[in-house]
């Protein structure tokens, strides 16, 4: 995500690191490249235009000549004033009011109005939301079934009445369906449509009259161009927009959009698509998402969700069994499911700093496979075995292998790989930090 | 409507939007040098890239030097050239006659519009009396086999289709099968939408048309690209990757009908030389024309 655009800007930062100081002139270079990544980024023109303006103010001023390092404080303004563009703070979603509340996304065609909804359907549940899914897309072929399959897989529930053939009706129908079966919160899914096209942008506007949603939200593709000013401009001036959703950002794209419709329309952007599972959907950091194209990662995020599913007991039982070597398959099982919690591998790794590089390499698929196969390999084992793996032998091995389905060579790579993470641990608490590090890198 | 007046109305808010910017900077004054910055801007703003913009930057200054460039007209004229030399190349209409079944792959990111211009595409070929198959390889997004199937009822051709969750590649060998003891002369095959950054779906798509070769050599004939007039410089990378992965022979380049340009096609023809079928301007299902350069120039520069 944003990778091309971060590759770039850690390019020419490290040209600037070259200078004892920052100049006229190399700031002329730097900015010149700045603005050549943003608009490869398809930052729009005008933005990115505006936007050098005001970094080349404040490059030229005191503060960054009298710094101690020119680039890191070049940085620092660039990072500042990406996050101003981005807006200051992180917008949660609002279902505030009496229910059912109404969430509907609006958007042009192929934006992922309906994976949106199902995902938003899923985050709502999390928060204890009883939400109903609102299928008013009439046109597109199999749109309504499509949100219905979507609302079946999630196990929550849909509105599709197939008699209603138009978008206000249904809106009606489902709002009374809604009150009579106690659902909070109804989100709408929406036919795509050309922020031009009147008559069918009317209809929204019907639609939006009737339900009087406290969210009506922008379903934006990060890929967009520099046309995304005017998509979401003229939506939010004919309909009015309270917030916007940025789809599929697990792609390459340098998703300069994001700075052009926040500049432009002011509206915060909510949730970012990060994939094509229904939980990969995720709130939208300003700052986080500067820092990763500044090329510092996002390190808080990760914490963040590492501390939201580690529990902390767990965390400290298993200290103590690394004390006492007692460290089983079975705690190595549950490590594997910790982390498991925390995302897909790919999701995860792209929150490191740096990690852009290697991304391309790495067949994440290869992995989460791997992954299974350990966790097969394991539950085929007996609590004992998993206790004392040191009497796993060779025909229990051959036993094992059949459960699970893999190979011996897998049993013994597994238990190999096992035995080695134990010396590993047992040095880490033996030595602290330091003897894992000279077992890493002094030998 | 003629071709010409349908690609012309198709791309009028794109040449509106360019014509109109130009018009202003240049009307009354006489063409120097500040009034290229804003012709820069005009072009940025089409998608067309920064490499692209500087090429047409450069031809249209050199031509300025030389004394040929004076007025608006001028630069309309110098431009449209340009753009055209740059298209020409790669306008090579669709053929069906190197196989049959022909085999056309339809392939793209998701929500570019693949499904719809699979139909368009039908259409035509059934309009022209050729038998028509269509196989359902979007086996993972949620009613996407319903989508193409209500779209097959209307044009009243059949569906290969296996259930949800199936393998692509089986359903893509069962088609070719049925499309050879059937006597079809087109069989179209509807993917789901990857990105092309996901290593696994794209060895997915390679195993697809590996397999349709398998059962029918030469096939797939056609291994079509669609991408989104809305993208911005990401449709490059998509053609490229693409590309590299699995040998794009075609692309159709969708919904010109809104205020989005399309202009990153120029950097994709002239990096990539791969043709460019169609055009999509609409949601009915004759609002797919065929590419040509001097209209899609004509249009944007008369």
């Amino acid at each position: 995500m944003f990778e091309k655009l971060q590759e770039r800007l850690e390019a020419t930062f490290k040209k600037l690191r070259g200078y004892g100081k920052l100049t006229e002139d190399n700031i002329k270079e730097t900015l010149r490249e700045v603005r050549v990544a943003l608009l490869e980024a398809d930052v729009n023109f005008r933005i990115a235009k505006e936007f050098l303006e005001k970094v080349k103010e404040k490059a030229l001023g005191e503060d960054v000549l009298m710094s101690v390092t020119p680039g890191q404080q070049f940085i620092k303004i660039v990072y500042d004033e990406l996050c101003e563009l981005l807006g200051a703070t992180n917008k949660p979603l609002d279902v505030s009011g009496s229910p059912p509340v109404s969430i509907i996304l609006v958007g042009l065609q192929g934006s992922g109005k309906t994976t949106t909804a199902g995902k938003l359907a899923l985050v709502l549940r999390k928060k204890g939301r009883r939400p109903l899914l609102v299928p008013s897309d009439i046109y597109r072929p199999a749109a309504i079934e499509q949100l219905t399959k979507v609302g079946k897989q999630l196990n929550i529930p849909t509105f599709a009445v197939p008699q209603l053939k138009e978008p206000l009706a249904i809106c009606k129908e489902a709002k009374a369906y809604a009150m009579k079966n106690g659902f909070d919160t109804m989100i709408v899914d929406t036919a795509g449509r050309l922020h031009i096209n009147d008559e069918m942008v009317n209809e929204l506007v019907d639609q939006k009259k009737f339900l009087n949603p406290r969210e009506t939200l922008l379903v934006l593709d990060a890929m967009t161009g520099q046309d995304a000013v005017s998509i979401a401009g003229t939506f939010d001036a004919k309909l009015g927009v309270d917030g916007v959703i940025l789809t599929k950002l697990d792609g390459d794209t340098r998703g300069g959009a994001a700075i052009s419709i926040k500049a432009v329309t002011g509206k915060p952007i909510k949730f970012i698509g990060i994939g094509e599972k229904f939980d990969a959907l995720e709130a939208f950091y300003p700052e986080r998402m500067a820092s990763r194209i500044l090329g510092m990662g996002d390190v808080v995020s990760l914490v963040e969700k590492a501390q939201e599913v580690f529990d902390e007991r767990q965390a400290k039982d298993l200290e103590r069994k690394l004390r006492k070597d007692e460290f089983t398959l079975e705690d190595f099982k549950d490590q594997i499911k910790q982390m498991k919690k925390l995302g897909s591998l790919e999701s995860i790794v792209t929150m490191f700093p740096g990690f852009n590089k290697v991304k391309g390499m790495i067949n994440f698929s290869e992995a989460e496979k791997d992954i299974k196969r350990v966790e097969a390999i394991i539950n085929s084992m007996t609590m004992k075995e998993r206790a004392h793996p040191n009497i796993i032998d060779g025909s229990r091995r051959v036993r094992i292998s059949k459960g699970s389905g893999t190979s011996v060579n897998d049993v013994n790579n597994l238990l190999k790989r096992y035995m080695e993470a134990r010396k590993m641990m047992k040095k880490l608490t033996k030595g602290g930090m330091k003897g894992l590090q000279r077992q890493l890198f002094m030998r | 409507m003629g071709l010409f007046e349908k690609i012309k109305n198709g791309l009028a808010k794109t040449r509106d939007q360019l014509v109109t910017q130009i018009e202003w900077v240049i009307s009354g004054k006489p063409v120097d040098e500040s009034v290229f910055d804003e012709i820069e801007e005009a072009i940025i703003l089409s998608d067309a890239g920064l490499e692209t913009t500087e090429i047409l930057m450069t031809s249209l200054k050199e031509r300025w030097k030389r004394g040929q460039v004076k007025t608006s007209e001028d630069v309309k004229k110098v431009m449209s050239e340009e753009v055209e030399r740059m298209l020409s190349g790669v306008e090579v209409p669709a053929t069906a006659n190197s196989g049959k079944p022909f085999v056309i792959l339809c392939i793209g990111v998701n929500g570019v519009g693949k499904t719809t211009t699979i139909a368009k595409i039908a259409n035509i070929y059934a309009a022209a009396g050729k038998k028509v198959l269509l196989g359902a390889c979007d086996t993972f997004r949620a009613a996407a086999i319903e989508q193409l199937q209500t779209w097959a009822d209307r044009l009243r051709i059949d569906v290969v289709k296996h259930a949800e969750g199936s393998d692509p590649a089986a359903v893509a060998f069962d088609a070719t099968k049925a499309a050879k003891a059937r006597g079809i002369d087109v069989l179209i095959l509807d993917t789901a939408g990857r990105l092309h950054t996901k290593a696994n779906l794209m060895e997915e798509m390679k195993k697809v048309k590996r397999v349709v070769g398998k059962e029918l050599e030469g096939a797939p004939h056609e291994t079509l690209l669609v991408v989104d007039a809305t993208n911005g410089q990401n449709a490059i990378a998509q053609a490229k990757t693409f590309n590299e992965a699995l040998s794009i022979t075609g692309i159709v380049i969708t919904k010109l009908d809104g205020t989005a340009k399309g202009g990153f096609l120029l950097p994709i023809a002239h990096s990539l030389k791969i043709p460019v079928r169609y055009v999509g301007v609409g949601e009915k299902i004759d609002d797919l024309i065929p590419f040509s350069a001097k209209e899609f120039s004509r249009a944007l520069f008369e």
